[in-house]
């Protein structure tokens, strides 16, 4: 597959314009101490490009393996999803090759330099050397990172480290990302660049999922939010469309309201 | 793209490991220095204690012998002993090694043997000490010369021929091609220490691309990336087979240089009984080569092996835990291969690691026994793809790569 040419078959789009689609996705885990966990439980929902998708819940509500599932790093149990039209059971590498992931978990190779890092994933994408050269020196700029372009990543701050996974997931160009809670314990400046990243991918057209436990997140990013609990989503709408449904205000309170019936405290 | 990936991420290690102190110490260093330091070392020692051995004037006490000088004569002419009297307490002085043997000779010995009664000479060694063997061994060989030289002049005295005693003469002869000999002693030793190293490379690569990977966090990145899981376990097996390789083959290099070096030293001819040739270490290249074929499967199978095993494993630290006991079954049938009579059959051809160690020994002394050459090798590697074969199945598994 020509490098070009894939990067044009990722704008294909499904007839409605929707870009991921996920369908009565699930998910069960074997835990020694719990046994059958549903992590996912018929999780089903849609994103459009130059839309913002929030998942908004607790810690263990299923919000990662969601995510994961979207990014065929977890195959799920039952259901599928479609990221530009290609199956993440059926052609989990294509649907790889469409999307960026990112979280505080996705972490850097420490011994290779920043530049080697984004060079790998260029070249895992099947980006031939000119091309990569071109689009790395161009990411490398528009994120002011040439400071450090050859210094190893252990070597590098937190800030430097975030850029270089930005630079990371943005190598291929794709038309989808995928947030897994990318702000968990960052301070804030780092914190802030990443979601002024995110309005960025937007802007640009991209088609963004992220989750998140932090209310503000949602209020300054989200153009639809999903509210997951004990791997069921609970509730879904613009946050104008929440608000007015609950008669509440804060996003906060919206939470709480939704999520109370359903909480238990993870065992 | 498949093979191009697996490409991609065999270089992408590969920098890494080269970047990686513990990886390069594992790899270059050990095997490079261990036999020098302890083969070298070894061997000196060896023909040092035999050499001093062999020099030695060995303190031997007399007891009794007052009326029998011309048997004490006898030992005296012997140039290797330090003929004594016997002091009190002799047999402590034999056990604390401050002579080497004690030769006891009854009261009227030599007047007995005028007569024509035969009497006991008793020689007390300190059995199973080297120089206490070598000196009572010299004795004895003085006293025979002496009891030779009687039996002389006795049949002389009634005018018969010396030849009577002695029709016919017995005469033993090392024909062992002086490889060979050394071949014995050392092939086993290098057998083990060749798996001990094929073994020894791939363990920190092998936990670091793994297990090293889930720890830093790096594995949830790499799988986001469009590589497939088996192209990215390829990669990564392929950079642990190289690590294994490369230390077996320097183990081999450093092996053959040191025995090269210590033959031109002359350290061996201490070793030699005098007339007989001198062992030759120096391993010939056919040798090496074939050697370094049978190291292929062998870095393979514990390659994929380790891989396998490490997977499972969160952290550096639990990986090594689980591998720790995996030197003991990799070790013992490794050291079994060194006993002596343990050869090759057609049963323990297909033993998995035994057969290596035994063929490699085998190897080393320049023997090619073709049928259980392709029998080895071809069940090594049928081992060997079945570990692969596992290794990438476990890296299908989500519950091995996100165990919680």
């Amino acid at each position: 597959m020509l490098p070009g040419k894939s990067l044009q078959n990722a704008k294909t789009i499904d007839e409605d314009g929707t870009v991921i689609e996920a369908v009565n996705l699930r998910k069960t885990f074997q835990d020694k101490k719990r046994g059958e966990v549903k992590a996912v439980d018929d999780v089903s929902f849609v994103c459009r490009p130059g839309e913002i998708y929030g998942l908004l819940g607790a810690n263990g509500a299923g919000k990662t393996t969601t995510l994961r599932m979207l990014a065929t790093i977890l195959e799920p149990t039952d259901g599928t999803a479609r990221l530009c039209g290609h199956d993440i059971v059926e052609h989990p590498e294509r649907v790889r090759q469409h999307c960026g992931f990112l979280s505080t978990a996705t972490a850097l190779y420490p011994r290779l330099t920043a530049y080697e890092m984004v060079e790998y994933f260029g070249q895992l994408n099947g980006l031939d050397s000119a091309t990569l050269k071109k689009r790395i020196d161009e990411i490398f700029e528009r994120l002011d990172m040439n400071g450090f372009r050859d210094r190893r990543c252990d070597k590098l701050s937190t800030g430097m480290k975030q850029k270089t996974s930005i630079a990371r997931t943005l190598v291929h160009d794709p038309p989808v990302m995928i947030f897994d809670e990318p702000t968990l314990g960052l301070d804030i400046m780092t914190a802030r660049a990443i979601i002024e990243f995110i309005r960025e991918c937007r802007d640009r057209g991209k088609t963004v999922i992220f989750s998140t436990h932090v209310m503000t997140e949602v209020e300054k990013l989200c153009d639809i939010v999903g509210i997951i609990q004990n791997g069921k989503l609970l509730a879904e709408g613009t946050i104008e469309q929440l608000r007015q449904r609950h008669g509440l205000n804060s996003m906060e309170e919206i939470f709480v309201k939704i999520v109370t019936p359903h909480y238990k405290e993870a065992v | 793209m498949s093979l191009r990936n697996i490409g991609i991420v065999y270089r992408k290690e590969l920098t890494e490991a080269l970047r990686d102190r513990r990886t390069l110490i594992t790899t270059f260093l050990v095997p490079l220095l261990m036999i020098p330091v302890l083969g070298t070392g070894f061997t000196s020692v060896m023909s040092a204690v035999i050499g001093s051995a062999k020099k030695e004037k060995a303190r031997v006490a007399v007891i009794g012998g007052g009326d029998s000088p011309a048997v004490v004569d006898a030992l005296k002419q012997n140039p290797k002993l330090n003929v004594l009297q016997a002091p009190g307490d002799w047999k402590n002085q034999v056990v604390e090694k401050k002579i080497r043997a004690a030769i006891e000779i009854p009261p009227h010995f030599q007047e007995n043997l005028a007569k024509g009664q035969a009497g006991t000479i008793k020689i007390n060694v300190y059995g199973g000490e080297l120089k206490s063997e070598m000196a009572a061994s010299n004795a004895e060989s003085a006293l025979k010369e002496y009891r030779d030289s009687i039996a002389t002049e006795r049949l002389a005295a009634n005018h018969l021929s010396a030849e009577l005693l002695k029709p016919f003469d017995v005469k033993r002869q090392n024909i062992a091609p002086p490889e060979k000999t050394a071949g014995a002693i050392l092939g086993g030793i290098i057998a083990y220490m060749l798996i001990l190293m094929c073994l020894q490379g791939a363990m920190h690569p092998a936990i670091d691309l793994t297990a090293g990977e889930k720890e830093r966090g790096t594995m949830e990145t790499i799988l986001s990336s469009p590589v497939s899981r088996t192209h990215l376990v390829l990669g990564k097996f392929l950079l642990v087979v190289t690590a294994s390789l490369i230390t077996a083959i320097l183990l081999l290099f450093s092996v053959s240089v040191s025995s090269t070096v210590l033959q031109k030293s002359g350290a061996l001819n201490q070793m030699a009984d005098d007339g007989e040739p001198v062992p030759q270490l120096a391993l010939k290249p056919a040798a090496i080569g074939s050697v370094v074929i049978m190291t292929v499967p062998l870095s393979v199978l514990f390659s994929a092996g380790l891989i396998t095993i490490a997977l499972f494993a969160k952290s550096h630290k639990e990986a090594q835990s689980y591998i720790a006991p995996l030197m003991f079954l990799v070790v013992i049938p490794a050291i079994a291969a060194m006993l002596p009579g343990v050869d090759l059959t057609p049963k323990l051809a297909i033993v998995p690691l035994l057969n290596v160690s035994l063929l490699c020994k085998e190897l080393v002394t320049g023997e090619y026994q073709w049928n259980y050459i392709i029998i080895i090798f071809a069940s090594t590697c049928v081992y060997a793809a079945g570990a692969l074969y596992l290794a990438v199945k476990m890296f299908q598994r989500e519950s091995v790569l996100f165990r919680s």
